[in-house]
């Protein structure tokens, strides 16, 4: 029988704000245990939540980039369930009204572009963490981390592949830290997948039962879980099993999804309207300021790269990979005038060096407008490509500016025709036989000139220049 | 001393014809001799209430008083209070000291008002006849063998006893009301969100209200003048300008409509308790007012839903108190499932248990919406009832609470029962409305009576306008218990 995939994601994005959602601690990763819990983040009796109109603007920037529709009337809820790390005794989430319905996001897998709708996103609180080793038969309580705002983004359930839900968790990634809402950091847990996994009959209507793989937080990971998930499905159904809904860990160790809770175990969370916040009335005021500060969106920044820089479709969608990438591109391009060689330089050299060393586009040592002047010197004749290749070292080991570079490695291609003509008729002299093959009608023997006159020249000579005058010379 | 009102207080202290210090001795020398018969305080603590009271003097000297500095107050023990035991009349928190200060106890250290210890009350608020608290039953002070109402009974007490000139309360169903009236005190229960409900320990979060609870209607309302305001640490508190809430108090009372509810004067109101609400209308025709029958048929429904509503939100704000960061924790568990429910079974006594548990179920999958739901539908209509009724008079009038107190353990196994005592103030509370309770009469046993008014939104001058006409006229709230004087 051939099955069919599917996959609905879940992801939880840290938001970017400076303090948590409901208090005014900071939400800074890393710091010592409960030094960054309030009164409120820890619960004490009596305390009350206030929201922070910087969570709720990051909904609204995410809501409108992916064009779905801001609810003008949303409401928090209370997600009830005991657990030590969560000091209330409940979630504040959003359930019935969230701020974010609709939406959807294109990805592009084998060349192919397909769109995923999203179903909704909402506002919620982070718990804390739960630290069970270091306390010898204890478990230790780290509140730091609740209350921080989380952005939960839940898709339909319209990937078919592994491929397809990794596209979709890139394309995500790459938007909500395009437009600044989260730092994007997935080892913090800035940016945290759940995978609903299910498979059905190929051309079977309705959808088989689900698995949820929670708490991914990796790209590889996301991949390897759902492959392993949906081959067991599989392997489950095939051998006449039944799949039961539940909730399932992804052990990286052993490449293996293990049970967490079944569907009768799940929590009867008793959700209900947050009596302490008031419904989050969205006005058009408030979405059009923040609509203001939104940038360019890699969607239309691809089209605009194609039409203004000439670029492929492909290019564009690697260009636009990240914000600060796509940024580099375009200084480097409007420094030079030449998208396409800019767009070939950015992905092919900077790329390859930036991946040798692990280093960021923004940790870049040769900078947008370094490489825009090296392709200019390219354009006007200064430099040939090979030439430009070892300018471009000496950008990155930060020898200076480009043209001192030229000058000082004595780089520069040789443009005067005389010192080259002298240069061939050297190497004519010095290699009749060549030139007598030539004649015989062998071209091979015509590049093994050409090759002389290069090395003669130290690799300064006009490649171009050096072709048209060898076949004067040799006619 | 026990006979000033707070103004009188106050303007001893301005002239220095008594301290600050001397003041706060004085009642705290009356909470010695009296509190260990009505137990009115769970927490007493002089040391810091002369220190509180001698910065009060400072200020004083310094020419930098208000209108109430130096003026002692109690505090219901559901207030956060810096460094203070802080215990909702709980076992789950008999060891808490609060950290912080509630934004109410802000206002009063700020306005230079000492604190004078915190009261007892039922736990968290749940209960009509401070039975419930943790720390024992308080007493009414009209005669022992009767309760003093609830949840604010500690409070009512210790001003009915003038332990304390004036104290705090919170109201989610009539708590600061029902005591008021038993105790024969004048108690309000303000708008919803004119007052802070941050660092008040929540029990229903949509209806919480504190209110100030003292002999008078102008005492209230100074107390109101301290207690209101903004706070961006509340949600739900209203943004508004600050009102003078004595400055409508000696108006005349001509041509006020006054609104009766036909079903406030119906079936299970004690006799006497009818007789003296009459009265004090007739009172107040006399002295100007119409009246106009009026009718509130939803508030029928208020009871139930209320025990649907309350429940529900007291189910998930008790939540934090697990045994995990502070509280109580039962000494001995197994795994983590074992601490919590030992935890709570012990912690928690058994009108608390029970509201959590109706408050689960009508969360629960499958009733949320036959419960939860319908409920807030119905109290919506409860609303609407209000605001019709607004339309033909300024100020709604009835009894406070269906009879006069009644004997302690008279009630207490029967929580059906002991709910219908509410039947009157909870309507108000389900609306979002003020209310207030003030002295009418006594029954035959001499038991106080209480008269309730429920006001329009923001009408609170207007009802202390009411009260107070009503007391220059009357001398019910400055009677005191005899054996008390």
């Amino acid at each position: 029988m051939k099955w069919e995939t599917v996959i609905g994601l879940e992801v939880h994005t840290q938001l970017a704000t400076r303090s948590k959602i409901f208090s005014g601690s900071s939400t800074a990763f890393g710091a010592a245990p409960n030094t960054q819990a309030s009164a409120v983040d820890i619960a004490l009796p009596g305390v009350l939540p206030v929201l922070n109109k910087g969570a709720v603007e990051c909904a609204i920037k995410f809501g409108l980039a992916i064009g779905a529709t801001l609810n003008r009337v949303n409401v928090f809820d209370r997600k009830n369930y005991f657990y030590p790390d969560l000091p209330k005794g409940y979630q504040i989430s959003q359930l019935a009204k969230p701020i974010v319905e609709g939406g959807a996001l294109k990805i592009i897998v084998d060349g192919e572009e397909k769109t995923v709708h999203l179903t909704r996103a909402h506002l919620e609180e982070d718990a804390g963490k739960s630290l069970h080793e270091d306390f010898h038969g204890m478990t230790g309580i780290d509140l730091n981390r609740a209350g921080t705002p989380l952005l939960e983004i839940v898709s339909e359930p319209e990937m078919r592949s592994s491929a397809e839900a990794v596209a979709y968790a890139r394309a995500l990634h790459t938007l909500v830290t395009w437009i600044g809402i989260c730092d994007g950091n997935m080892q913090e847990g800035s940016f945290r997948v759940d995978a609903n996994v299910s498979v059905r009959p190929l051309g079977q209507q309705e959808f088989g039962t689900r698995r949820e793989i929670k708490n991914l937080n990796s790209f590889r990971f996301l991949q390897q879980a759902i492959d392993y998930e949906v081959r067991w499905q599989i392997e489950t159904l095939e051998d006449g099993g039944r799949i039961e809904q539940a909730t399932v860990l992804f052990d990286p160790d052993r490449g293996e999804t293990r049970m967490m809770r079944s569907k009768e175990e799940a929590h009867d969370y008793r959700y209900f309207p947050d009596p302490d916040l008031l419904p989050v009335r969205l006005d058009e005021d408030w979405i059009g300021a923040v609509r203001a500060t939104l940038p360019e969106l890699p969607a239309a920044m691809q089209a605009r790269f194609q039409s203004e820089y000439g670029v492929s479709a492909y290019d564009a969608s690697v260009l636009t990979g990240s914000r600060a990438l796509a940024d580099y591109f375009e200084s480097a391009a409007r420094a030079c005038g030449q998208g396409k060689l800019a767009a070939n330089w950015v992905m092919g050299e900077l790329s390859a060096a930036l991946n040798k060393a692990e280093l960021d586009i923004a940790q870049s040592p040769v900078s947008a407008a370094q490489l825009g002047t090296l392709i200019a010197r390219i354009q006007d004749g200064t430099l040939s490509g090979k030439l430009a290749k070892q300018v471009f070292e000496g950008l990155w080991e930060g020898a200076g500016e480009v043209d001192a570079i030229i000058e000082a490695r004595g780089l520069k291609q040789m443009s005067d025709s005389g010192e080259l003509e002298k240069i061939i008729d050297e190497v004519l002299a010095a290699n009749p036989k060549s030139i007598e093959e030539f004649r015989a009608g062998k071209d091979k023997a015509f590049n093994a000139l050409v090759g002389q006159v290069m090395k003669a020249s130290r690799g300064k000579a006009n490649p171009a220049q050096v072709n048209e005058l060898l076949k004067t010379k040799l006619q | 001393m026990s006979e000033a009102s707070l103004s009188a207080l106050a303007a001893q202290l301005a002239s220095k014809q008594i301290s600050s210090r001397e003041l706060a001795q004085q009642y705290l020398g009356r909470i010695a001799a009296l509190n260990p018969s009505i137990n009115a305080f769970i927490t007493v603590d002089a040391e810091k209430t002369l220190r509180e009271a001698a910065a009060a003097d400072a200020l004083i000297a310094a020419g930098q008083a208000g209108p109430l500095t130096g003026v002692p107050i109690a505090h219901k023990d559901i207030f956060c209070t810096d460094g203070w035991l802080t215990t909702c009349g709980s076992k789950m928190l008999s060891n808490f000291v609060a950290p912080y200060d509630a934004h109410v106890i802000q206002r009063f250290k700020a306005a230079g008002m000492p604190s004078l210890g915190k009261t007892n009350m039922d736990e968290f608020a749940m209960g009509s006849s401070n039975e419930t608290s943790h720390f024992g039953a308080v007493k009414n002070p009209w005669n022992p063998s009767y309760v003093p109402g609830g949840s604010s009974g500690g409070a009512a007490a210790c001003v009915a006893a003038r332990m304390a000139p004036a104290a705090t309360g919170t109201d989610t169903g009539g708590s600061i009301r029902q005591p008021a009236a038993l105790c024969g005190i004048t108690g309000l229960k303000p708008t919803y969100g004119l007052v802070s409900r941050y660092g008040m320990i929540a029990f229903a979060s949509s209806l919480d209200q504190a209110g100030p609870m003292a002999p008078s209607a102008e005492d209230c309302a100074l107390l109101l003048n301290v207690m209101t305001g903004f706070d961006p640490n509340d949600s739900t508190s209203l943004e508004r300008e600050k009102e003078d809430y004595t400055r409508d108090l000696d108006k005349p009372l001509n041509g006020l409509r006054v609104g009766l509810p036909r079903e406030f004067f119906a079936e299970g109101l004690n006799s006497e308790v009818a007789a003296a609400v009459e009265a004090a209308v007739n009172e107040l025709k006399k002295l100007g007012a119409t009246t106009v029958e009026i009718s509130l048929a939803n508030s029928q429904l208020a009871i139930p839903v209320y025990y649907v509503l309350a429940p529900a939100e007291a189910s998930s704000n008790l939540s934090r108190f697990d045994g995990v960061r502070y509280g109580y924790r039962a000494p001995e568990y197994g795994n983590l499932d074992d601490m919590y429910g030992k935890t709570r079974a012990q912690g928690f006594g058994a009108e608390v248990k029970r509201r959590i548990m109706i408050g689960a179920y009508v969360l629960s999958h499958g009733y949320y919406d036959a419960y939860y739901l319908q409920a807030q539908k119905i109290r919506r209509l409860i609303a609407d009832d209000f605001n019709e009724a607004f339309k033909a008079c300024d100020v709604i009038l009835g009894p406070t609470a269906p009879g006069t107190a009644f004997k302690l353990g008279e009630k207490s196994d029967d929580p059906v029962e002991m709910y219908l005592n509410d039947l009157y103030t909870i309507p108000a509370n389900l609306a979002g409305l003020p209310g207030m309770s003030l002295p009418c009469g006594f029954d035959a046993k001499g038991l106080p009576i209480g008269l309730q008014l429920v006001g329009n939104y923001f009408s609170e001058a207007k009802m202390l306008n009411v009260a107070h006409q009503y007391q220059r006229a009357t001398d019910w709230h400055s009677r005191q218990p005899e054996g008390l004087k």
